[in-house]
């Protein structure tokens, strides 16, 4: 089964299967696009990128989402490559899926004849493992939309700008009171860890303080527990230790207010 | 299998193995060699092509992906007299070296101009930024783009 290919692809050339039973979901209608309802927004999971990236409700809904597809890949891999085919290849650096993180995304689960719901941070189980079971395939993404949040941060540090798997990504939901009070906050790391981190105990002790690169600094020993990045050809797992903090304190850059302010 | 799609203006119909893919196909059994395979794994954009206008890398698609579509490769971009716009453009600009990319890069080119008739320059690096050059260094690929969107627009004026 596959979607838009660009993982499969690439794996069936290392490792050919044989007999070659294979079912591409890509040209079913249903499973494209965005649709609103009362329950929030449902995104097909055979949408490519480049289509989710040119739609107005990701844009202005979801801008953290529409930052993580913007550097996924190359302009080719955003025409082919699908949301669904991101999720279910399960990689910890795939740029979609911190977005998804913070966004509390629910994925649709459909079979024959039975459909389930499931949080995201509940399928993803490891690298390239989800729960998927025989049968089941994943038909779309529900979001909610949460106009409270006034920061949408995405950030990935790879080692170019276009076709470069990420070393470390950082996706982050603020609501930051006028007086710079973190008042609610959702984080999620890419590439420093088997599966996407997003621990809530780093959110928890942000929460209530003024945001600043003192706060910040204060959760990095938290931080530094909660991630277990590994090395490879990408990057150290020391350097990765080091940019997955240094790119929380980056969230000041995107802060409206000055450091300082309201002291 | 039997497929059936639209290429280079022309419906064709071919019986091809499922695992087939589309770079193959083009390359070997419709003898479309202009269509170049550099990594095979979706990096370099050799193998780009049109499908249904957007550009896609024939490398990672399988034959079966274009039942019913309308597919362009780089022998269908110009009329037997002339060449295209684009084409004529990184001739002029000296866009082209070894040669290789230039296929891939011509039609990523026509697709962000098909999009955005008067791309910036960093418009253009975006757009060919899944199109590696091991020759011109793209500055001269980006001069040609500009050169050919100039070029497109005079021809829909005069
Ligand atoms: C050159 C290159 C660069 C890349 N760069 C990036 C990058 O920067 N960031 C990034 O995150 N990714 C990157 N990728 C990976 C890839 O493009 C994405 O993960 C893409 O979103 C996968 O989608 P797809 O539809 O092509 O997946 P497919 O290859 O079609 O499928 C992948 C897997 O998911 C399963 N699957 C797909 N859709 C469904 C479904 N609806 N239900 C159940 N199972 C399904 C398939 O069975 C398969 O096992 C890159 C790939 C290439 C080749
Ligand atoms: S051959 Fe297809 S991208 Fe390189
Ligand atoms: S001209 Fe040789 S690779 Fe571009």
């Amino acid at each position: 089964m596959y979607a838009g290919g660009t993982d499969l692809l690439v794996r069936l050339r290392k490792n050919p299967v044989n007999p070659f039973p294979l079912v591409c979901l890509g040209q079913i209608k249903e499973l494209k696009g965005v649709r609103e309802s009362p329950e929030g927004a449902f995104i097909g999971a055979c949408s490519s990128h480049a289509s989710l990236l040119s739609n107005p409700i990701i844009r202005y809904a979801f801008p953290v989402l529409a930052k993580g597809l913007q550097v996924l890949g190359s302009p080719p891999i955003r025409n082919m490559g699908t949301i669904g085919g991101n999720i279910c290849t399960a990689s910890p650096a795939g740029d979609t899926l911190p977005p998804l993180y913070v966004l509390d995304a629910v994925l649709e689960i459909r079979s024959q004849n039975a459909v389930r719901r499931i949080a995201i941070k509940d399928f993803i189980v490891g690298p390239g493992q989800q729960r998927l079971n025989k049968g089941e395939i994943l038909a779309g993404i529900w979001l909610k939309n949460d106009p409270d949040f006034n920061i949408h941060h995405f950030e990935k540090v790879g080692q170019r700008n276009a076709l470069a798997i990420s070393v470390a990504s950082l996706s982050a939901l603020l609501k930051v009171s006028e007086s710079g009070i973190i008042e609610r906050v959702r984080l999620a790391w890419g590439s420093v860890a088997p599966t996407i981190v997003s621990p809530t105990n780093v959110e928890a002790a942000l929460k209530g303080h003024f945001l600043s690169k003192d706060t910040l600094q204060k959760v990095m020993p938290l931080l530094r527990e909660a991630i277990s990045p590994i090395d490879d050809i990408r990057a150290t797992a020391a350097y990765r230790r080091t940019v997955a903090g240094n790119i929380l304190l980056r969230l000041l850059a995107s802060f409206p207010y000055k450091e300082g302010y309201g002291t | 299998m039997k497929i059936s799609f639209t290429l280079n203006g022309k419906k064709i119909r071919v019986d091809v193995p499922p695992d087939r893919r589309v770079l193959d196909l083009l390359r070997e059994d419709l003898s479309l060699t202009g269509t170049k395979e550099g990594c095979g794994t979706g990096e370099c954009g050799a193998c780009t092509i049109l499908v249904n206008g957007e550009s896609r890398l024939s490398c990672l698609m399988l034959a079966a992906q274009l039942e019913g579509c309308h597919v362009t490769t780089i022998e269908g971009v110009s009329s037997a007299k002339k060449l295209h716009p684009v084409q004529e453009a990184f001739i002029e600009h000296g866009a082209v070296q070894c040669g290789f990319c230039t296929p891939g890069a011509v039609l990523a080119a026509i697709d962000l101009l098909q999009r955005n008739a008067e791309p910036t320059r960093q418009d253009i690096r975006e757009a060919l930024s899944g199109n590696l050059c091991r020759c011109t260094g793209y500055q001269k690929i980006v001069d040609a783009v500009q050169g050919g969107s100039a070029k497109l627009k005079k021809g829909q004026t005069s």
